[in-house]
């Protein structure tokens, strides 16, 4: 690690100016920044830790919506969405191991979107919108491709607004070593339509299946989507999996996320 | 059976609670890592980030001005000092000796694989230290990374080393001899199975990542090394005599707490040679940390083997020939052991549990610009036992019989017995292990689990297989004849204190084995003292007798001897003081529950007061024996020990996904004599979790361009406790080894060995259970392997 200077803010405009220095960079967690920055990948002259603002803590209802604070941990978001989102509190429970859960936050997973992270998919499929201090973006307009987004430099994500599905389930298919998403799956069923994002296998990260979706909406069963397919092409060939592989996991993953929330 | 002492089992087949947990399980051991000298400086290694290449120049003259940085040496610094030796010399079946390249301390005119040190930055941190290795301006001229084994033996391939002829380190031959009688057995053969594997090359990944600490006292000349060594008197011979030079009275090592090895701790480092070396260079200690990303590209990695197999049966399914052609990696440069585990520690277990009248191993050794390969738990004989077991399986289902009926048709039933392979297996009963594992696996259950697993969606496969390992390593002038530099007997130091405590030194070493709870349980039963009363010293040249360290399951068969050995003497000794005092004949002395009694009479003497005076000799037989009560002694097997045993695995498989899951797992192992179930237990675990760890999960892939791709936890699957089932685990059957006092044989590695193949079976089971035509799957037998071999 380089050294670097670390301060800790107790309110979003003392943040934003702090973060409007040269080489500032948010913290949340840290639980993706500091490996990253230890291996000396990132060298950030400042960090702006975003824990200590009360303002981006804790899960409150929003309308027909949850607002969760950015900066609310992994375990808190479990605890704290157990009954009213049960989908997203399941997910949450599935993010790495207990040390990640209390300290990384949903903020810290949507602005950093890795392509097997577990909540953009959340995000996506409940139709979501991440609130920074300048706006708001839909989640649609949100996820632009691998570990992008479409913040700007120095925006914080202040809070996100999850609309609560009637039935959703989030299955993960773990790759074996760092038990991220091989695949994952985020099925939301609304009055109006089903939405289905996918996350762990595309080359352009987290993506909606839309010919699913249509399916879904006909008959919200497994069934639906048996004869449908993603196009291998796009998707991610690694040590874990090819393109064929991936392409095979959505439409199985699906299945199951579909089997699971109807349940 | 263990003594019941007031209702506490103490001595030899008490399951003692393992004494140095407390300090394991608190925080409170002493790791290297712990250690910290005054003034120590920080060694950073700059290591190459490519596989292969010229090294044109090394500046390091900005570097040098940067902050805390003591100075920055590069391989010319270690001109004219001596390279890491190989310890094992091959002879290959021309007659001639191995190639063996240079291994120089810090790269010279080219590196070899990614991770080679290049330059090594001494700062007064380590951070210092490594910002300024950034500033070193490195010039490589990259060559062509050779990766593929076959391809680096044609004619015209790049050479990781220029001066050698080729990248084949030796062309082995086993039992050369036999070569033509076993081609002959095998065209001629009713039936022949072929089968070719890979065994995967695997990181050892101890938890606790290697560590070396140098130091040097200008007063008395002497230099320390502290190190995570599984065999410190081994890393003083090789590094004093063949790289440093220096004499063994001016250099001690010291390999305290360490936490775990599975042999990437035995061997010489370079990071060692370098901090003992600066140390004295600079007149301050130097101190090296490993990262885990380091661990991943310095430390040597495990198993590595291409393998075509052939198994050839009469028409009554007796097998009559097998042979063998395996490529063997070594990687970039010979690490101590690595020639000896393809050929002596593999081809001498081809015969595993059967009567195969002919047998032949051809193994070529291979340098490429990868990692070092070298022991990894096991060594060699999982290699052996992986293709020697798969291929008996798939004969089994190209006839069509039972795969255990198979097996049992053709087992060993008569000991001694001379294989074809050159070693004499004392003792064994191998259809024994086959009864008790039917038992406690329940096999009779099997068609009823798999219906309920086809219920519910999932393959269900049944994998057995049988091993033999050969542990205890071993006698040294055979293992002289076989290429060996060093001798592999075992040495203990029984100290007896005047008040009765015992202090033995050993030259084995503990990384995790429970020596220090299970060595006292053999004096305590000898003495008829409380265990209490003993205590383990291990690790420090300083105070241990040269001994050879652990390695091969060999502490308790080979340093357990040693200590046994000394312990005799100690009490034939004690004996003669007693007889003085009781004013009877040493003859007529009996030791029992600690007390020297005479026979027929009820003349008595407590343990305690016979230790007291061989340290205060007032009535004493000085004229016959000197005072005091200490012997050391050094034990030489006869032969290697072999225990065997049988292992049935069963999976689901998903067949949507490919994901096996492990459902059952029963292992029945014969070790001879138990000391100490509870830690035969805790060894057998273990190795069976990284066994499936390799068949299942652990993989070291490198890129054409010798790129690690596996270079992390985030891509190289370790199993965790989720991942593995419970463990139905027996080892009642017992068939004593018949040459070492103990009659005990080792269990350290026999998971690791007896685990892939059952897994690997079990899994093709379920395949093809569902018809699907799949004969074999390459592990890691990961999701993504699985569904794709099952669609093709
Ligand atoms: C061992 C391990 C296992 C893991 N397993 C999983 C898993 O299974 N699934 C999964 O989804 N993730 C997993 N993760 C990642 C984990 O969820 C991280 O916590 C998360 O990706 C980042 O959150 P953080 O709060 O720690 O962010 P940090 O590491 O602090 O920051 C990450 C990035 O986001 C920025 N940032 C942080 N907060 C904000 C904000 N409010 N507004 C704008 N920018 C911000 C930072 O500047 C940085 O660029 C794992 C991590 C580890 C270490």
């Amino acid at each position: 690690m380089y050294e670097f200077d670390f301060v800790r803010p107790a309110t979003i405009a003392e943040a934003v100016q702090a973060l409007a220095a040269d080489e500032a960079q948010a913290l949340g967690g840290g639980q993706t920044l500091l490996p990253t920055m230890k291996q000396r990948l990132a060298m950030p002259e400042a960090l702006v830790s975003l824990t200590g603002i009360d303002e981006l803590q804790g899960v409150c209802p929003d309308g027909e919506a949850l607002a969760i604070g950015a900066a609310t941990t992994h375990a808190d978001v479990e605890r704290a969405t157990a009954d009213s989102y049960p989908a997203l509190a399941a997910l949450a429970g599935q993010i790495g191991d207990p040390a990640v859960r209390n300290r990384g936050t949903i903020g810290g997973s949507l602005a950093n979107n890795d392509p097997s992270a577990c909540y953009p998919a959340a995000a996506l499929a409940s139709g979501a919108t991440i609130v920074t201090h300048r706006r708001e973006i839909a989640a649609d307009e949100y996820f632009e491709g691998l570990f992008s987004t479409a913040l700007e430099e120095d925006e914080i994500i202040t809070h996100v607004r999850m609309p609560v599905p009637q039935a959703a389930a989030y299955e993960k298919f773990v790759q074996p070593a760092s038990r991220f998403a091989l695949v994952g799956v985020f099925v939301a069923r609304f009055e109006d339509g089903v939405r289905v994002a996918v996350t762990g296998a595309s080359e352009e990260g987290v993506f909606r299946w839309e010919e699913a979706e249509a399916a879904l909406s006909q008959s919200f069963s497994a069934d639906a989507i048996a004869g449908l397919s993603v196009d291998p092409d796009g998707m991610i060939a690694d040590l874990h999996g090819s393109k064929a592989y991936r392409a095979h996991l959505v439409q199985v993953i699906t299945k199951r996320a579909v089997q699971a929330a109807a349940a | 059976m263990p003594k019941d002492h007031d209702g506490k089992f103490t001595g030899i087949g008490a399951s003692t609670k393992r004494r140095e947990d407390i300090r394991f399980l608190t925080g409170t051991g002493n790791y290297t890592d712990d250690i910290n000298l005054n003034g120590q400086a920080y060694v950073h290694f700059l290591r190459s980030d490519v596989a292969h290449g010229r090294l044109l120049s090394v500046d390091t003259a900005a570097a040098a001005a940067m902050p805390g940085v003591v100075r920055i040496f590069t391989g010319a610094d270690f001109e004219g000092v001596g390279g890491l030796p190989c310890g094992w010399q091959v002879t290959d079946r021309f007659g001639e000796v191995m190639q063996e390249p240079a291994h120089p301390v810090l790269a010279q005119g080219k590196v070899r694989h990614v991770g080679d040190p290049i330059a090594a930055v001494v700062a007064d941190s380590a951070e210092q230290a490594r910002d300024a290795a950034e500033a070193i301006v490195v010039d490589i001229e990259a060559l062509p990374a050779v990766i593929n084994m076959k391809e680096a033996v044609q004619d015209g391939a790049t050479k990781v080393h220029d001066d050698l002829t080729s990248n084949l380190c030796y062309d082995w031959g086993f039992v050369e001899e036999n070569r033509d009688a076993v081609d002959q057995a095998i065209q001629n053969a009713a039936h022949v199975t072929t089968l070719e594997l890979v065994n995967n090359r695997l990181v050892a990944n101890p938890m606790e990542p290697r560590v070396a600490v140098g130091d040097f006292n200008r007063a008395t000349g002497e230099s320390t090394l502290y190190t995570t060594s599984q065999n410190p008197h081994v890393i003083r011979l090789l590094m004093g005599a063949f790289v440093l030079g220096i004499p063994e009275h001016k250099l001690r090592v010291v390999a305290p707490d360490v936490g775990g090895g599975f042999g990437s701790k035995i061997f010489h480092y370079a990071e060692e040679a370098f901090c003992t070396f600066a140390a004295k260079a600079l007149n301050r200690a130097v101190k090296w940390t490993s990262s885990r990303s380091e661990a991943f590209i310095s430390d040597a990695h495990g198993r590595d083997h291409v393998t075509k197999i052939e198994l050839a049966l009469d028409a009554d399914n007796n097998f009559t020939a097998l042979r063998t052609e395996t490529y063997a990696n070594m990687g970039a440069y010979l690490s101590t052991f690595a020639p000896s585990v393809p050929t002596w520690l593999h081809g001498t277990l081809m015969a595993g549990n059967y009567k195969t009248p002919l047998i032949y191993v051809n193994v070529k050794a291979v340098f490429t610009n990868t990692v070092a390969v070298d022991a990894y738990r096991g060594a060699g004989r999982p290699e052996a036992t992986y293709q020697l077991e798969r291929v008996i399986d798939k004969a089994a289902r190209e006839l069509g019989v039972d795969p255990l009926a198979l097996r049992r048709q053709n087992f060993i039933t008569e000991f001694p017995y001379a294989t074809p392979v050159a070693v004499e297996y004392d003792t064994g009963d191998y259809h024994a292990t086959v009864d008790k594992l039917e038992e406690i696996a329940d096999l009779g259950g099997f068609a009823a689990r798999r219906a309920a697993s086809e219920a519910k969606g999932k393959l269900r496969g049944l994998g057995v297989n049988c091993y033999i390992e050969a542990c205890g390593i071993a006698p040294s002038n055979l293992v002289g004849q076989l290429g060996a530099r060093a001798g592999l007997y075992e040495s203990a130091t029984v100290r007896v204190n005047a008040t009765g405590g015992i202090v033995v030194m050993t030259g084995s070493h503990s990384h995790g084995q429970g020596h220090e709870t299970a060595f006292p349980q053999v004096i305590a039963e000898m003495i008829g003292i409380p265990e209490e009363m003993v205590e383990i010293e291990h690790g420090d040249t300083a105070n241990t007798p040269m001994g050879m360290g652990t390695y091969g399951s060999r502490s308790l068969a080979v340093g357990g001897s040693a200590m046994v050995r000394a312990t005799e003497k100690i009490i034939a000794k004690a004996k003669k003081i007693a007889a003085h005092i009781l004013e009877a004949s040493d003859a007529d002395i009996e030791l029992k529950d600690g007390q020297f009694s005479v026979a027929g009479t009820d003349k008595s003497l407590a343990w305690g007061d016979v230790t007291l005076a061989a340290y205060v000799p007032h009535n004493y037989p000085l004229e016959d024996i000197e005072p005091g009560l200490e012997e050391t002694a050094f034990y030489d097997p006869a032969n290697f020990t072999y225990p065997s045993g049988a292992y049935a695995c069963e999976v689901e498989v998903d067949p949507d996904t490919g994901k096996v899951s492990i459902e059952r797992f029963a292992a029945a192992d014969d070790f001879g004599n138990i000391v100490n179930p509870m830690i035969v237990d805790g060894q057998v675990h273990g190795g069976i979790g990284q066994g499936i760890g390799q068949a299942l999960m652990e993989g070291c892939i490198y890129d054409d361009n010798g790129q690690l791709l596996s270079a992390s936890f985030m891509d190289y699957a370790m199993p965790r406790a989720d991942d593995l089932p419970f463990y139905e685990v027996d080892h009642s059957c017992q068939t004593p080894c018949t040459h070492n006092p103990l009659g005990v044989k080792g269990c350290g590695e026999a998971g690791a060995i007896g685990t892939p193949p059952a897994v690997v079976n079990a899994v093709i089971d379920a395949l093809q259970s569902a018809g699907k035509p799949v004969t074999h799957i390459d592990m890691p037998l990961s999701p993504a392997r699985v569904w794709a071999a099952m669609n093709p």
